[in-house]
């Protein structure tokens, strides 16, 4: 059993004051996970007349992309490679204490306490991320033949869970790891060619337009991604972005 | 009310084609006038939604999450099922139409599957042509996989993240729609009641999660996608705020309920450890293609792995107990779902469990890893391994896996006909949230397929069926029907944050999904559901008195918004108990104790099956059990929908 003490980020509003609160976390089992120890401090807290913590998370299992919380100054945690829902409590020690904090960015809004608002990232993915093709009017899938090299570095792109922890880490709020690897996923692919320019040039003025903050290549985004997103990715949008440009610029 | 199924006439395998050929039409230029209104955007939700404004119509589409692309489908690890023979194994529609049959055992309706595998194979295109990266050979063509009890190859997998490519593929159509102004998407928005106008669905009410403000949205027909019913238990590997209130509320307002008591035990979960364990996580069973199960052979060594005395390495392979592959020779390892987790369960009751609870049986690689190599391994399951290590800290490579069957995936749910209608009309159920496909029990890699074939193929044809005989755009919210459910969703609110009691909503669900798992769960019987059900309305009574609801109605409260959904969960216990209660046979996803294959029976001694199997009764049970709400509290009226087999032969489902 664990004995912590937690400073986390109270709001009870996007326009109210937000502060730091300090909260004993005694007895947590080391078995359990960074959200259980929530859950049972949250007990603790409705179980004394309090309103508990409030924090988005769903799946509870790295895939979802909804939890978000910023563990002693890192999105998701020091732990490489998870998202904050896998963290377990086996990798803290007895006495320490932990401070949890939003997902903070100016194009992230907070709503309560640790839950922000990442709807930016949907608009910028309605801003071309995708393939135009409508429902029914494909071809036989194994009519295009797709390099297995290609669609295993699309997969490795297309693996973002969009929770938004490179924009938290990143000292600008740039979006661009996000953006570059669901970019990347589709160039890759013979099925994004067509469409690949306005693609691009869509999602980079969608993100401008949100408010992220530009790329200084300091690849914080890359070490704190859950899913372990190359920022190879960046350079790769950085380019395709040139070509697009000068073709734009061209028609 | 009579259950008229509407199957269309003729042949199976024309019976869809004929369908689409005798369905009316909406003009191109009528369909903008047309308001769908989906709730959900899973992967049916959100594929129906993004074809649906394709097609021209207009479509308002709702989700709880912050994102459509966090619905749970996002989770799906395996596969999704195809009857596109790449492999030349011998596949064919009528071969996964009769296996989905047949593992579903028959309880399923056939026109309905049948349907489901002939689109099979279009959602496999339009998901590549999206940019699902899936797997590929080094000659650019697809990859497949065998997978949950299938002996051909015709699962599509994109590694251990299929549901979650799918999923995204759905999105960033809806997204696209949404762009272009066909789509209005609502996120951070939870359906609370469905508004019926003159009998039929006309609307919805829902509670912004954000703002905490009640809103009614008219349209000319509603589509639920809203997923299964899992978290009945409290614990399951359903994402937490899965939840079944948008179907308990649109069953309380007439649509019946279907087969409630077909819960799916996922066999290969990582086991409970304590209880502040807020959910169970799911280890793909792909892992069973390559990971041989057992637990020792003698209830001492069991012991000894219990107490730390013995470690699993110990045990010499003479004293070890392959257990499926000794009673399913032909099938082993990939013995279908509801088998294998009982098989789990059955050796866990006799004393030769491992985990500390004694509730966990191996699953070892050591085999293949000598057979493969290690590269091999990492390669196909290496993400899965990796988050096993996570979880547990143990690591999978060195030491065998520890698993243990879980609540995963719900075949029941709101009772459609073949245009996926529920019984009240303009109402539509898509995905897990119907019961149509799956029978008593869901193969894998079937979710996926199912969740899209009525999403992206079978709802765009189907929903014209009612849309053509309504006029469009003579609904609106200011309508009385509106006022008054607005009113009662307020009073339910209210009612929720007034009862100032003294034990919190979790507490509750706790309870609830213990009486659940302990009587409708895995093995129920008479008794036991007996019992359940005089449970069951003690925590429904003590929940509204004494439930603990801080905070108010405006802004975010995640605890009214966890009240509101256990409160649903309690009232649908019961009708699942009822459910579990009436079918008194065992088949699939139901097991009853008391119907079972024992030693003296005639088709054991013929050495057809063997004793403990599950005992169907086809005669009295071959039906759809639909039922109909008759107020909280009271039990429900039961409708039967009975199942015809013209093409598949009712057999016993035997894997020996």
């Amino acid at each position: 059993m664990l004995n912590l003490t937690l400073k986390v980020w109270r709001q009870q509003n996007a326009t109210s004051e937000g502060f730091i609160e300090t909260y004993d976390a005694h007895d947590i089992p080391e078995s359990a996970s960074f959200l259980e120890m929530l859950d049972i401090v949250n007990e603790r807290i409705l179980n004394d007349g309090g309103e508990p913590i409030h924090f988005d998370h769903d799946c509870r299992e790295g895939i979802c992309g909804q939890c978000s919380l910023t563990i002693n100054g890192i999105p998701h945690s020091k732990e490489r490679g998870i998202t904050a829902c896998q963290l377990h409590m086996r990798k803290f020690k007895t006495g320490e204490t932990i401070w949890i904090e939003p997902f903070r960015a100016k194009a992230f809004p907070l709503l309560r306490d640790l839950i922000v608002d990442r709807s930016a990232f949907d608009r910028i993915i309605g801003a071309g991320g995708y393939v135009s093709v409508r429902t029914g009017s494909a071809q036989d899938a194994n009519n295009l033949p797709v390099a297995k090299t290609k669609a295993d570095a699309a997969m490795d792109a297309a693996a973002c869970i969009g929770c938004g922890a490179c924009v938290a880490a990143c000292k600008n709020a740039s979006a661009m790891l996000f953006v570059s690897a669901k970019a990347a996923h589709l160039n890759l692919l013979p099925q994004g060619a067509p469409e690949k320019n306005k693609r691009v040039l869509g999602m980079v003025r969608q993100m401008d337009a949100e408010g992220f903050g530009n790329c200084t290549n300091q690849y914080e985004c890359e070490a704190v991604c859950p899913k372990e997103i190359s920022a190879d990715n960046i350079a790769r949008l950085n380019r395709d972005y040139a070509i697009a440009i000068a073709d734009e610029a061209a028609v | 009310m009579s259950l008229d199924s509407k199957i269309p006439d003729g042949p199976i395998e024309e019976k869809w084609t004929k369908h689409k050929m005798n369905s009316k039409l909406i003009n191109p230029a009528n369909k903008r006038k047309y308001t769908v209104i989906v709730v959900g955007s899973g992967l049916a939700g959100g594929a129906a939604a993004a074809s649906l404004s394709e097609m021209g119509y207009k479509v308002k589409c709702f989700c709880y999450q912050d994102s459509p692309r966090r619905a749970h489908s996002i989770a799906a690890q395996g596969g999704i099922n195809a009857a596109k023979n790449y492999q030349n194994d011998g596949d064919s529609v009528y071969r996964l139409f009769y296996d989905t049959v047949k593992g579903g055992d028959f309880r399923a309706r056939e026109a309905n599957v049948y349907r489901l595998a002939e689109v099979s194979n279009n959602i496999i295109d339009q998901c590549v042509a999206q940019g699902v990266p899936f797997a590929r050979e080094y000659g650019g063509l697809l990859d497949n996989r065998s997978f949950g009890g299938a002996q051909v190859s015709r699962t599509f997998y994109a590694r251990g993240q299929t549901g979650q490519q799918l999923l995204i593929g759905c999105y960033q159509a809806l997204e696209k729609e949404i762009a272009k102004g066909g789509v209005e998407m609502f996120t951070r928005h939870e359906m609370m009641d469905v508004v019926k106008v003159n009998g039929h669905a006309k609307g919805i009410v829902v509670r912004d999660m954000t703002t905490g403000e009640i809103s009614s949205h008219a349209g000319d027909a509603v589509i639920l996608a809203t997923g299964g019913y899992g978290n009945v238990f409290f614990l399951s590997t359903n994402a937490m705020g899965c939840n079944v209130a948008a179907a308990m509320r649109a069953h309380k307002r007439g649509a019946y309920f279907a087969n409630p008591c077909y819960t799916q035990i996922h066999p290969t979960c990582i086991p409970v450890s304590g209880d502040y364990q807020s959910k169970l996580t799911l280890m793909s069973e792909s892992l069973r293609n390559d990971g041989r199960i057992w637990v020792p052979k003698s209830k001492e060594d069991a012991q000894a792995i219990r107490e730390g005395k013995k470690a699993p390495t110990d045990i010499a392979e003479d004293d070890r107990d392959y257990y499926l592959e000794r009673k399913y020779p032909s099938f082993g390892n990939l013995a279908p779902r509801d088998v294998s987790s009982r098989a789990a369960k059955e050796v866990c009751d006799e004393g030769r469990g491992v985990a500390t609870t004694g509730l966990g049986v191996y699953l070892d690689f050591k085999d293949a890893i000598a057979r493969l190599g290690e590269d091999t391994i990492r390669a196909r399951y290496g993400n899965l391994f990796q988050m096993y290590e996570k979880i547990t800290g143990d690591n999978p490579y060195q030491t065998p896996m520890q698993i243990y069957p879980a609540v995963h995936y719900t075949m029941g749910g709101l009772w459609v006909d073949y245009n996926l209608q529920t019984s009240i009309p303009g109402l539509h159920c898509l995905g897990e949230a119907n019961f149509s496909d799956h029978g008593a029990n869901r193969l894998g890699a079937s979710a996926l397929m199912q969740g899209l074939a009525d999403g992206y193929f079978v709802i765009p044809t189907t929903i014209a069926v009612y849309l053509a005989n309504e006029k469009p755009g003579t609904i609106t919210t200011e309508m009385d029907e509106f006022k008054q459910t607005e009113k009662e969703v307020k009073e339910h609110i209210n009612a929720l944050l007034n009862v100032n009691g003294s034990r919190t909503v979790d507490s509750f669900h706790r309870e609830l999904g213990l009486v659940m798992w302990n009587h409708c769960g895995m093995a129920r019987t008479k008794e036991g559901l007996e019992e359940a059900l005089q449970l069951i309305p003690k925590i429904r009574e003590e929940f509204w008195n004494n439930v603990k609801v801080p905070g108010s109605g405006d802004g975010v409260n995640s605890e009214l918004e966890k009240a509101h959904r256990v409160a649903e969960f309690i009232e649908f216990a019961e009708t699942m108990c009822y459910d579990a209660l009436q079918r008194e046979e065992s088949c699939g996803g139901h097991f009853r104790l008391e119907y079972q294959f024992t030693e003296d029976s005639q088709e054991v001694k013929e050495g057809k099956t063997q004793p403990g199997e599950a005992l169907r009764r086809d005669e009295e049970f071959a039906y759809v059990a639909a039922w109909q709400h008759n107020g909280v509290g009271e039990p429900p009226t039961l409708h039967k929908e009975d199942l015809d087999f013209d093409n598949v032969h009712l057999a016993i489902r035997s894997y020996a």
